[in-house]
């Protein structure tokens, strides 16, 4: 390998840098310029859907950090009806191991990601809390009808021309942004 | 006669006379801090869209239009933090060094011709005046360092005694070269000469005051004072509120003198056709920093030892070489037009920085323990 | 006569810019001369090993992913793998390809975060951070699109990987396999040939190839001391028989070397991607195994060429649903005995890139 003296190396790395310049930047601009998640992100919170869960307890087992409370008595018809069904999502790593595992579709990830809380308390989810809600949609991990119903993720790599993924919309240096959305 | 002194002048011959003596100076001072405050405001805006800009993000541009007012949150965020002293730092020391670091900077402007006769005093010996102020800073930061009490404090501050005596040097044998062709130490008078720059006239001088001033400025890649990589901060590593607003202010104040000195030195100050002069100054000082940011954002940064030996054993010979170089054509070859000169002195820059990269070696450096 | 001194001893980290997370290192300086370095460490330890004892097979995958978190897919791979030699589990065509892909990919996004990060530690602003992370953001695109996480990924299942890919992840890999090669071309032309990195990395930091032997390094590390060792070669695991690709080696063990054997990994990593897309077979993309696996009695140990160097899972079995025993052999903690050799005569200003070239993670050192 050969390298090179007399500043060649210094003036092709700064040439680099000067060719940036006339590049789009690739910044997104958060709270204005949202991009699409993926459709099978495993974002914040469970769903759950009451009229399919039999109260198997099989999410409960297979949770690594032991984070799902079950409780159930037996019904009427023979069956279990769930009484207690809660989720701290401050110890919950988002494996999506019970989503997996549920083998009645009753549980599937979110697709939400803004769901910071003030208190620790708030994090853990009720029964009530879990159901499906405006704020609380499915994610399509492990649930590929979801995921066909959801919209094509945004992806870098096309952030110059629209081919199978969203077309990121970038800002030029000229264009006003104000404060508000 | 500066404008000032026309002023003053004027105010002589319907005020008293020691009126007269100080509102000019009083109003002088006030147009000069103005323009630098602003500037300097101006300055940290640009370098930082500028900075982004090259590293594919936007930077700031959410306060006033395209962030403008961005640099003065800033300053607001800065003011409200509390004021942290060490306990066991030196109190006074701690207190008196922003201010000695700070103070230098505003004087150097003292000397800056912003037009014909736009300028707070002519001093006869600018140019000198210009070399001893501004390393007046270098006190201040070697006393930011000790007094903090910190160890990464104690690295930078003798580090900065080391970079600051080193460049000293071959910038002012630079200087010196400029100072030859144009026959003056006045700034006027060094603009006045400038038909062409000299930045075409003494190339390996502009090269060599540049390199010495970014690395006197503690800029990429001379900013082993603050190497935020190795030694955090550096002598601010203590520093918060007010008072790192002055290192902050003087640092960028630092980076706006040096522009203005390289362009009224190199650049023909003011000059320039259709324009009025002030805008032609702030255009020339915005393309000099504007180079300085570009280095900054490409070049890592050298090791001390690096870098004392690249101002010992590179600039200053150079420098030296340089002097000579125009010292002889100034005596001998006055005569010839000054584009010949101009080839001739470009070849012996070409000459010079080619044979030193020849001599200078790379990497290796390990000392026995 | 002679002046008393005193060795002046910097607390370097756990809170400082350039130790990656919360390392410690106590340095003795003579002037900026680096005398004496001690490794202080454990300050982010989970105790995942001994978690990992109290969870079943399957879920203690996710923990995996905390341990590089620069890298986790090759974790979640080498730890699959070791399970899989010891319950004996073949696991199908496509999901062989489906992870040699993944483990590409995420060697091509830890060596820029590690390049980047050095050029960084050498005081470059930023600037090929921000390139290279334009690159790795492209990368955590596909992950997110896979597997739905862009940091913790828990993609790779025993007997297979967890979902099969989308539709528009092949055109999308496709195109980012055309593109890399370029981008990697302008970060060479940005700094590999820069005379102030050459002057700041050259000779630094040597570690001869003996000491890289016997300190039991790994990876780029090893690599760059001149010595051919990837186990995807040594010893290859899974089907990377397969492909054609070269194992880039330094000449003497500098920093420059350990940067110069990244970058080139890179460029083979990109054409293993090509090869592994063309050959990509259709089939399922997970073997049928039991949610509650019991392995036979015994013990295993998995290793793979992880991006940082050899990573290994030594599992010990007693027919329960969890492992007896569950160690991790992290590369970076073994690398690390070694910059105490490189680092000693150096400045503080080599110390830090010398740091930066072993590239380390403290998640995995620390665990």
């Amino acid at each position: 390998m050969k390298f090179e003296r007399y500043g060649i190396g210094i003036a092709k790395g700064m040439a680099v840098t000067f060719k940036h310049l006339f590049r789009a930047p690739i910044t997104v601009q958060y709270p204005e310029e949202k991009l699409i998640v993926s459709r099978r992100i495993r974002g914040n919170e469970l769903v759950w859907y009451p009229d399919k869960c039999t109260g198997c307890a099989t999410c409960a087992k297979s949770c690594p950090q032991g984070n799902i409370e079950i409780a159930t008595h037996v019904g009427d018809k023979n069956n279990y009806v769930v009484d207690k069904f809660e989720v701290d999502t401050g110890r919950c790593m988002f494996c999506g191991l019970c989503v997996e595992a549920c083998p009645f579709d009753a549980l599937a990830m979110g697709i939400s990601y803004e769901r910071a809380q003030h208190r620790r308390k708030q994090l853990v989810l009720s029964k009530e809390e879990l159901q499906l809600s405006d704020v609380r949609q499915p994610s399509g991990y492990a649930r590929p009808r979801i995921e066909a119903s959801l919209p094509k993720q945004s992806l870098l790599i096309y952030w110059d021309k629209e081919e199978g993924g969203q077309k990121l919309s970038w800002l030029g240096l000229s264009k006003k942004r104000g404060r508000g959305v | 006669m500066t404008l000032l002194e026309q002023f003053q002048l004027w105010l002589g011959s319907i005020w008293p006379g020691w009126a007269a003596y100080i509102v000019p100076a009083i109003v002088g001072i006030v147009v000069v801090l103005g323009f630098v405050l602003t500037m300097v405001i101006v300055f940290i805006w640009y370098e930082r869209r500028l900075l982004g800009r090259f590293q594919v993000r936007l930077g700031p541009n959410r306060l006033g239009p395209e962030g403008i007012f961005q640099p003065i949150a800033t300053a607001v965020k800065i003011l409200l933090k509390e004021d942290i002293v060490p306990t066991k730092s030196d109190k006074v020391i701690h207190w008196l060094a922003p201010v000695i670091v700070f103070v230098p900077v505003l004087m150097i402007f003292a000397v800056v011709p912003f037009g014909e006769r736009a300028i707070l005093t002519d001093l006869n010996v600018g140019v000198v005046y210009v070399v001893a102020i501004s390393s007046i800073s270098a006190v201040g930061i070697y006393m930011a360092g000790w007094a903090s009490n910190n160890k990464y404090g104690l690295i930078s501050a003798l580090r900065a005694v080391a970079q600051m005596v080193s460049y000293e040097l071959p910038v002012v044998l630079a200087i010196l070269g400029v100072v030859l062709m144009a026959g003056s130490l006045s700034m006027t008078q060094i603009v006045a000469s400038q038909k062409i720059p000299f930045l075409l006239l003494q190339p390996l001088g502009f090269v060599i005051f540049f390199l010495g001033t970014v690395a006197e400025m503690n800029r990429s890649p001379f900013d082993l004072l603050e190497a935020d990589s190795e030694i955090v901060a550096g002598y601010h590593i203590e520093y918060s509120g007010m008072k790192f607003a002055m290192f902050y202010l003087g640092e960028y104040g630092h980076a706006l003198a040096y522009s203005c000195i390289i362009a009224t030195l190199f650049l023909s100050g003011w000059q320039g056709p259709l324009l009025p002069p002030i805008i032609w100054l702030v255009i020339k000082v915005m393309a000099v920093f504007f180079v300085i940011v570009w280095m900054r954002s490409t070049l890592p940064r050298l090791r001390v030892d690096q870098l004392m030996a690249f101002a010992w054993k590179g600039l200053l010979p150079m420098a030296i070489i340089n002097l000579f170089i125009v010292a002889a054509e100034v005596l001998w070859l006055s005569e010839i037009t000054p584009w010949l000169m101009v080839a001739v002195n470009f070849v012996f820059a070409g000459v010079l920085v080619l044979l030193w990269s020849k001599l200078f070696t790379l990497g290796g450096g390990r000392v026995e323990v | 006569m002679a002046i008393r001194t005193e060795p002046f001893i910097l607390n370097m980290g756990p809170q400082h810019p350039s130790t990656h997370g919360v390392l410690r290192l106590r340095v003795t300086l003579d002037g900026e001369v680096v005398t004496d370095v001690e490794l202080v460490m454990g300050y982010l330890h989970r105790g995942i090993e001994k978690l990992g004892e109290n969870r079943t097979y399957a879920q203690i995958i996710p923990l995996t992913d905390r341990l590089d978190y620069v890298a986790s897919m090759t974790n979640n791979f080498a730890y699959v793998l070791a399970v899989e030699k010891l319950a004996g589990i073949e696991v199908p065509e496509r999901a062989e390809y489906l992870r040699i892909i993944m483990a590409e990919m995420m060697r091509i996004a830890n060596h820029l975060m590690a390049v980047g990060f050095f050029l960084n530690d050498l005081g470059a602003m930023m600037t090929p951070v921000l390139y290279m992370w334009r690159e790795r953001e492209k990368l955590l695109d596909l992950f997110e699109m896979v597997c739905g996480q862009r940091l913790t990924y828990n993609y790779m299942r025993i007997g297979g990987v967890s979902h099969d890919i989308p539709e528009e992840f092949l055109p999308a890999l496709k195109r980012f396999v055309a593109e890399m090669p370029g981008f990697i071309d302008e970060y060479d032309r940005l700094l590999s040939q820069n005379e102030v990195l050459l002057a700041r990395t050259k000779g630094v930091g040597i570690l001869p190839k003996d000491t890289a032997i016997n300190t039991a390094a790994s990876g780029p590390v090893l690599r760059a001391s001149d010595v051919k060792w990837d186990i995807r070669r040594a010893d290859p695991y899974s089907i990377y028989d397969r492909f054609d690709f070269e194992i880039p080696v330094g000449t003497v063990g500098d920093c420059y070397d350990r940067y110069w054997v990244r970058m080139q990994e890179m460029r083979q990593s990109v054409r293993i991607l090509e090869q592994a897309i063309a050959q990509l077979p259709e089939g399922e993309a997970c073997a049928k195994v039991p949610q509650l696996l019991r392995p036979p009695v015994g013990e295993v140990y998995g290793h793979i060429e992880a991006p940082k160097g050899e990573l290994g899972f030594h599992l010990v079995s007693d027919n329960s649903i969890a492992p007896y025993r569950f160690h991790i052999r992290a590369p970076t903690l073994i690398n690390m005995t070694a910059l105490k050799d490189m680092a000693i005569g150096w400045k503080v200003a080599d110390l830090i890139i010398i740091l930066g070239s072993i590239d380390v993670c403290l998640g995995e050192i620390d665990r």
